[in-house]
């Protein structure tokens, strides 16, 4: 048996710093073999049943100590059972988005970092507004602004007006700290309406990152958000690309291709076992991970993902939604070739799995008396043969009654 | 509680027992001669109003199913039950009806309390009040109010404690000789507690427990974990022994067509005759003798019912019309007939009661707790010759861990044992209710004058080898409850038995002599170890064979008689018998049912 490359690698990299002979250096690499086989797993174990168990352990042991957050510093993430949840369930959008955003190395000053912070954290209109009133008769709204807030953002109140894109209004800027928006429609229930869309709109920054921390990781400056752009952040100057992520596997699947979300789902569930004080083999994870992602899209473990696509009708319908399984089966004429361990298990046959996935090759010489009982009509052998016979069965097109 | 202004007339509307009846200006005068007319008894004591100032209500409540308790009644920061009302009830001059009808207690439903403000205890008491507890006790309830010394311990030790009460054997009524309940355990030398309180003493004619010996030590780690090791010899004197009465029943019932049941001894022919041994117990007229020894499935009373009812044409022979419905003893239960009743029933069916009872000794698995939610089981009977003794030679009854103590904190257990320890000396019987009782200095007190330590420790020697144990015991007397849970009740094992009909798996329950279920998550279990073959053995339990035709793949038809196999629709087809799990070819009936051809393609292998 190989061992993988990286060890070999790592192996070889070790014996240089050391200075090893060749011959010790083969040793080593002996001795490394047998321990790693040791690991490998044995032909038809069933791995897929170990797994789960190995997850969904600590998984129990979670629930009893959910909603505990202990979020990095001054960002609350999920944590716990409920990301676990979301992960495994391929949410869309997970309940708390967050990216961790690296910079390059000539980035690492605090007032760089500060200023990529700034550009990245959105600042909508009511970020900068002290108050607003509102004419009625005339249909306009004067917001008054925050100047101090707006140099801190550094915002150019001239530029303003330009950047509140909402149709049908006129914008101006009065005694440099109002800035007077004219409703041009005669619409009153629309200006109230208008103030709100005003308020929440976009003037800078990456739309849905609300909040933006600043923290030191070992030597390294590092900005973490809450809400996440991918797309837009790796737009921004003074970021590595190369380390950026987030915790959306959707989005680092739209962004940075199927691989990358599948090292995702690795690294975010490892993440959140580890955060509870769990540990499961990354192996167990890997294999999940591997499952959810070997068709080119994220697949969710359960009804519509995995559990739902398996071959066998049987054991879709021992799963979930029995009789809508049953019935397209019966409508496709679906056929059913009983090769899972769950089917025979069903059937209370040997699975084939573990010791009962291996059968005798070639066959036994036939004796006189069993050839001729074998030509003899059916019935006198039906007691003592054919006990072990395979059974394949197929559903064809009926009426269905209702359903 | 706001305050109450006269100042301003607030209107409301009332409702009379959720009904719109009227409308008063105001409401806070209408509130308060109600409740004067109701103390001077011109409303009936039964109504209780509140007044809802936010919402501008007033709800007079009349109807049943409320509950209500009662407070004495504070007018000017004063109570109105005096001195003089007690002297006289202690003479029994007057009684409680006088209280309630001269307006000196008053029962308060759950809205009428919002309105009042109630002071604990008289020291309590200022201008504000409008009513006094009777006693700080009535925070608890009946079974919490059992406990001793209840302040001591953490609120949910008094909540398992209060409950497990309610699970103690002891004696539940007075004539339960002449009862047939269904089952009920009566405990066999009962004692009242040693450290009571004031429901206990109310309650000294239903004693729950016995007071036993308790040494706080450890022996061996046979008391590791909630376990109890129990002196053996204290046991075989009658310590916690309990007799289990259950009452079996049946009717004489008639039928339609003059037909009805037999009280007899079966006559062997009869279906389902269990053979003659059987019924060999059973007097002439069919029924058991009382004091006569029953083991598990023994006939109590011989039964016949008549199987059919006879339709003119069809001839039956006497004999074969008859079924055996004997009543016997459940399976895994024995005992002794206790008594035996024979009555009728109202519409004249002869009703027959057999009561059976059954001595139970404490075994190992027994459950047993103090009333501090300081529950174990017993995990060795020990001899008296090993079990700990003092110098005195006292001999502790139950050896109780001392690591059940530190993370509960039941501190009251420990003062109803050092409590127990000087009432069990001095012959006292002490009281421990809530908040008024002697406190512990009081207790340490009246030890040392006794001439002991004032901690309840003791010297306590190994019974094994006569040496002195290095440190100091705490021993005392606490009041144990035998609980509602025997092992008797619920061991239960099988290796064959009954099946279901619908399924042809094993049936489930102990009751009905079921087997333990190999669930998902222990199938997983055995995938997992890819033990393929031992899996599907575990599953043998339906293994049905049943005949497939090639043809049609749908199961074909074994005629037993002619020794035949054959598929009804297509004739000369050939036919294999397949081995399947009965559940299977069930779940491919229903499919069928619901019209989904499920087709068995057999193939050889």
């Amino acid at each position: 048996m190989m061992l993988p490359p990286k060890y070999i690698k790592e192996i070889e990299k070790y014996a240089e710093k050391k200075k090893l002979t060749e011959k010790k250096k083969q040793k080593i690499i002996e001795k490394i073999e047998s321990l790693y086989k040791r690991f490998v797993y044995d032909p038809e174990e069933p791995i897929g049943i170990v797994t789960a168990q190995s997850l969904s352990e600590p998984a129990t042991q979670m629930t009893m100590r959910t909603y505990h957050f202990a979020g990095t510093a001054g960002i609350q993430v999920t944590l716990g059972l409920p990301r676990m949840i979301e992960i495994f369930d391929a949410r869309k959008e997970p309940k708390t988005p967050t990216m961790t955003i690296y910079l390059k190395k000539d980035y690492q000053d605090i007032e760089k970092v500060k200023r990529v912070a700034e550009e990245i954290k959105e600042i909508k209109m009511k970020d900068i507004v002290l108050s607003t009133t509102i004419d009625l008769t005339e249909l306009w709204i004067k917001c008054k602004l925050d100047t101090n807030k707006m140099k801190e953002y550094n915002i150019d109140i001239e530029k303003l007006p330009k950047k509140i894109r909402i149709r049908g209004i006129e914008t101006k800027i009065e005694n440099n700290n109002i800035l007077k928006v004219v409703y041009k429609k005669d619409d009153i229930r629309g200006l109230y309406k208008l103030k709100y869309s005003l308020l929440e709109s976009h003037i800078k920054g990456i739309k849905g990152v609300s909040q933006v921390v600043v923290n030191k990781e070992q030597d390294e400056w590092v900005i973490s958000t809450l809400g996440s752009n991918l797309k837009k952040v790796f737009n921004i100057e003074g970021i590595d690309p190369t380390r950026t992520t987030c915790n959306n596997i959707f989005e680092i699947y739209d962004v940075l291709g199927i691989e990358a979300a599948r090292n995702t789902i690795v690294e975010q569930a490892k993440f959140t076992m580890e955060e509870q004080g769990l540990d499961v083999d990354i192996r167990y994870i890997m294999l999940l991970a591997d499952l959810m992602t070997v068709d080119g899209e994220i697949k969710a473990i359960g009804r519509y993902g995995i559990s739902g696509q398996k071959t066998s009708v049987l054991v879709r319908a021992s799963f979930e939604e029995t009789k809508k399984h049953f019935v397209n089966a019966s409508v496709k004429g679906e056929r059913d070739k009983l090769k899972g361990a769950i089917e025979n298990i069903m059937m209370n046959q040997v699975a084939p799995i573990g010791t009962g996935a291996f059968e005798l090759v070639g066959s036994i010489p036939k004796t006189k008396k069993a050839e001729k009982t074998k030509s003899e009509k059916p019935k006198k052998t039906e007691k003592t043969k054919s006990k072990k016979a395979k059974k394949a069965e197929s559903k064809k097109k009926t009426k269905t009654k209702k359903s | 509680m706001k305050k109450q202004s006269h100042e301003k007339a607030e209107r409301a509307d009332i409702y009379l027992n959720g009904k719109y009846i009227a409308h008063v200006q105001d409401a806070l005068k209408f509130v308060n001669d109600f409740k004067k007319k109701r103390r001077a008894g011109l409303l009936p004591y039964q109504a209780n109003i509140a007044h809802y100032p936010e919402l501008r209500e007033i709800r007079i409540n009349t109807s049943h199913g409320r509950v209500r308790r009662p407070l004495i009644i504070v007018e000017n920061g004063k109570p109105k039950l005096t001195k003089e009302h007690i002297e006289k009830l202690k003479k029994n001059e007057i009684d409680w009806s006088y209280l309630v009808n001269h307006g000196i207690i008053e029962y308060l439903d759950t809205e009428e309390e919002e309105n009042s403000y109630i002071a604990l205890t008289p020291e309590d008491v200022t201008k504000e009040h409008t009513h006094l507890e009777l006693d700080p006790i009535t925070m608890f309830g009946l079974s919490a109010t059992l406990i001793p010394y209840p302040e001591y311990n953490r609120g949910d030790r008094i909540n398992y404690g209060a409950k497990m009460v309610g699970q103690a054997i002891g004696i539940m009524c007075n004539n339960f000789l002449l009862r047939t309940d269904t089952k009920f355990n009566i405990l066999a030398y009962p004692q009242i507690p040693l450290v009571t309180t004031k429901t206990s003493k109310i309650m000294q004619d239903f004693p729950e427990g016995q007071n036993i010996v308790v040494a706080v030590m450890c022996y061996d780690g046979y008391n590791l974990n909630d376990a109890i090791v129990m002196n053996k010899s204290s046991v075989e004197r009658g310590m916690f022994r309990s007799f289990y009465f259950r009452t079996y029943e049946t009717l004489k019932k008639r039928y339609w067509g003059g037909q009805e049941d037999e009280i007899t001894i079966p006559e062997p022919g009869i279906k389902g005759h269990r053979g003659e041994e059987v019924y060999k117990d059973l007097a002439e007229d069919g029924i058991i003798n009382p004091e006569t020894k029953a083991e598990s499935d023994a006939v109590l009373i011989g039964k016949i019912s008549p199987l059919r009812f006879l339709s003119g044409e069809e001839f039956i022979s006497d004999i074969e019309n008859k079924r055996e419905t004997s009543i016997t003893i459940r399976h895994g239960e024995k005992g002794i007939v206790d008594k035996v009743i024979i009555s009728e029933t109202p519409d004249a069916n002869q009703m027959i009661k057999i009561v059976v009872r059954d001595e139970r000794i404490p075994e190992l698995g027994d459950k047993f707790a103090s009333r501090h939610g300081q529950k174990g089981v017993i995990s060795l009977l020990v001899p008296q010759e090993d079990m700990p003794f003092t110098s005195d030679g006292v001999v502790p009854d139950i050896i109780f861990n001392p690591h059940a103590i530190p993370s509960r904190m039941t501190v009251g257990h420990l003062l109803e044992m050092l409590a127990g320890k000087t009432g069990s000396y001095s012959g006292q019987i002490l009281d421990s209710s809530a908040f008024h009782h002697p406190k512990e200095k009081e207790i340490r007190a009246l030890m040392k004058k006794m001439g002991f330590r004032d901690d309840g420790k003791q010297t306590l020697y190994d019974g094994r080898t006569g040496k002195k144990y290095d440190v100091l015991i705490f021993t005392g007397v606490l009041y144990y409850m035998k609980l509602d849970h025997m092992v008797a009740n619920k061991i239960h094992a099988r290796s064959r038995g009954p099946v279901t009909l619908l399924t042809k798996q094993p049936t489930e329950g102990r009751a009905k002599r079921g087997g333990l279920r190999i669930g998902e998550m222990e199938q997983q279990c055995l995938i997992g170890h890819g033990a393929a073959l031992t899996l599907k053995e575990r599953f043998d339990s339906d293994l049905t064979k049943i005949p497939i035709c090639t043809k049609c793949g749908l199961v074909a038809i074994h005629d037993v008689l002619k020794n035949k196999t054959y598929c009804p629709t297509c004739k000369d087809a050939q036919i294999v018998w397949v081995e399947i799990s009965y559940a299977f070819k069930l779940a491919m009936d229903e499919l069928k049912s619901m019209c989904v051809y499920p087709k068995m393609n057999p193939k050889e292998l």
